[in-house]
């Protein structure tokens, strides 16, 4: 017995070559990136500082946090919650079409292919610069933040329409063909229940990554509760910030738990 | 029976063998209202206007236009700050992932069977992964200095955070039978987990933090906005400056670099999953 496990052990599959390539890569790019850390920024202050702003989250300015004027923080989360709200829902109508473009088993290869790298251009573009643009449009504000916002969704939604529709069980089109249906009954029974489900899903998932990324609007003006934020951050207002923070935080935890329960009810049907 | 039954009841139907059953009403007109109520909402707050956007969408392709042909004598100076970037997602995604293991193994209820540490390590993860990216880079720029130094910490905390939630739950449906009987053997919880969980779970780990490190370079490339290092810093500068050219240069290469990055750890990640 001890034998025989002895000589399974003795012939277990061996890749070392290839396992010492793959380590040696790895080392290899770690230690040249390593090559970016400069430490000579790190001032004396710098604990000093960590403190102080630590101090601030955990003392946050109370009078701030419950301002119910358009300063104060419950109304800024609002706007906040209401551009990543109309942000998602523009950005999953855009998607639509453009997955449908872009799902390779509906369309020829070459559209597929086109479909494919303009959704991945859209989502290489930094938001702050699709923030720059559509102030140009609109004006600083709560809108151009929306427009924003709907735009850096479409890239990652729209990949994952895709794989939804590149899922679907098409021997149900070909039963309810079979039973003589016609294309918008096969749309409404065959099609629909078997990406909505999935649609909504992606859709409440992105409204989750949205409301977090709001902040990154607040760089170029585009309203919501960022701007404030970052003002308070380079004016070492920590106690302010503290309680921006404070509130986008409790926030983003009580969003993302109603969320994941939406989700697993979707997820079960 | 809830309370929306009770408010829109039933519908009875009688089949052809005389059983009655019933149809509950669709949920669908009231998630349809809740839905509309917010878009109202949200159209009064954000000043959302049609109008606006038909009449004047024409100025969204200025600037665009302006980036078209980018300016081409200028990829020399992006080389610098490109590599900045790769090796900050790199190094910061390295250091996140690996040093949140020991916090996800203390955040699995199938490995510590102590409710209040799990509890505790899953706020601490969810704190941290509401704290916006942009925030903590903007914290260690204070605590580092302006440097690349910061854009890595702020990039290991983001994957920590993310990376962090993932693994426990992948953690938590791995087969325990090998642990268990390496527990009654008289092997510690570290050595157990090293020897029973790793395998298990190292794939889809693996290819986890690949996929992070696909998005940290597109991460990368905003954190230059708060001094962080990388595209970011001259994307600003170009921006200030009204260099549109220049933007479509910068933006082109990135473009270039996160496809060629997502292809090869794409390939990469088919081979592990």
């Amino acid at each position: 017995m001890e034998k025989r496990i002895e000589q399974a052990y003795a012939q277990r599959p061996r890749r070392w070559l290839f396992e010492a390539a793959v380590a040696a890569v790895v080392v290899g790019l770690l230690v040249w990136s390593g090559t970016a850390v400069e430490t000579a920024g790190t001032t004396q202050s710098g604990a000093k500082i960590a403190m102080n702003i630590l101090a601030g989250i955990f003392h946050p300015d109370t009078r701030l946090l419950f301002n119910l004027t358009t300063q104060g923080v419950p109304y800024l989360l609002l706007e906040t919650i209401c551009i990543a709200f109309l942000g998602t829902v523009v950005g999953a109508i855009i998607s639509i079409p453009l997955a449908f473009l872009s799902a390779s088993n509906l369309t020829p290869r070459p559209v597929a292919f086109v479909g494919r790298i303009i959704i991945m251009a859209v989502r290489t573009v930094p938001a702050f610069v699709y923030g720059l643009m559509f102030i140009r449009v609109t004006g600083p504000g709560a809108f151009a933040g929306l427009l924003t916002m709907s735009l850096c969704s479409v890239g990652m939604v729209s990949k994952m329409y895709i794989e939804a529709i590149e899922d679907l069980d098409v021997r149900v089109l070909e039963s309810l063909d079979a039973a003589g249906c016609t294309t918008w009954q096969k749309i409404r029974y065959g099609i629909l229940p078997q990406l909505m489900p999935n649609f909504a899903s992606t859709a409440i998932y992105r409204f989750d990554i949205n409301l977090r990324d709001a902040t990154v609007l607040g760089l170029v003006g585009a309203g919501g509760i960022g701007a404030p934020l970052i003002f308070a951050m380079n004016a070492y207002r920590w106690e302010e910030a503290g309680a921006i923070l404070a509130g986008l935080i409790v926030l983003v935890l009580i969003v993302e738990w109603l969320s994941t329960k939406i989700r697993v009810k979707l997820a079960r049907g | 029976m809830n309370l929306f039954d009770k408010v829109f009841p039933p519908r009875t139907i009688t089949l052809a063998n005389g059983k009655q059953i019933q149809k509950p009403r669709s949920r669908a007109p009231l998630y349809a209202a809740a839905l509309l109520a917010m878009a109202v909402v949200s159209v009064e707050v954000t000043g959302f206007d049609l109008g606006v956007l038909v009449s004047r969408i024409g100025e969204f392709f200025v600037i665009l236009g302006q980036m078209i042909p980018p300016k081409w004598e200028y990829m020399s100076q992006i080389w610098e700050p490109l590599f900045d970037t790769i090796k900050m997602s790199l190094l910061g995604s390295f250091i996140g992932s690996v040093l949140v293991v020991p916090f996800a193994m203390l955040a699995s209820t199938n490995i510590i069977h102590n409710r209040a540490v799990v509890a505790a390590m899953r706020l601490l993860l969810s704190i941290i992964r509401t704290l916006p990216t942009l925030v903590s880079a903007l914290i260690a720029t204070y605590i580092f200095g302006l440097g690349t130094l910061a854009g890595t910490t702020a990039i290991a905390i983001f994957t920590f955070a993310y990376i962090g939630k993932i693994l426990y739950e992948e953690i938590e449906t791995v087969d325990m039978g090998p642990f268990e009987a390496m527990e009654a053997m008289g092997a510690t919880k570290t050595r157990a987990f090293l020897s029973a969980i790793v395998p298990q779970v190292l794939p889809s780990y693996l290819s986890n933090c690949l996929f992070c490190f696909e998005g940290n370079v597109r991460y990368a490339s905003i954190l230059g906005y708060v001094g962080a290092g990388g595209l970011g810093l001259i994307l600003n500068e170009k921006i200030g400056w009204r260099e549109y050219d220049s933007v479509g240069m910068i933006l082109l290469a990135l473009f270039v670099t996160v496809f060629i990055i997502e292809t090869i750890s794409r390939a990469a990640r088919k081979r592990l999953v």
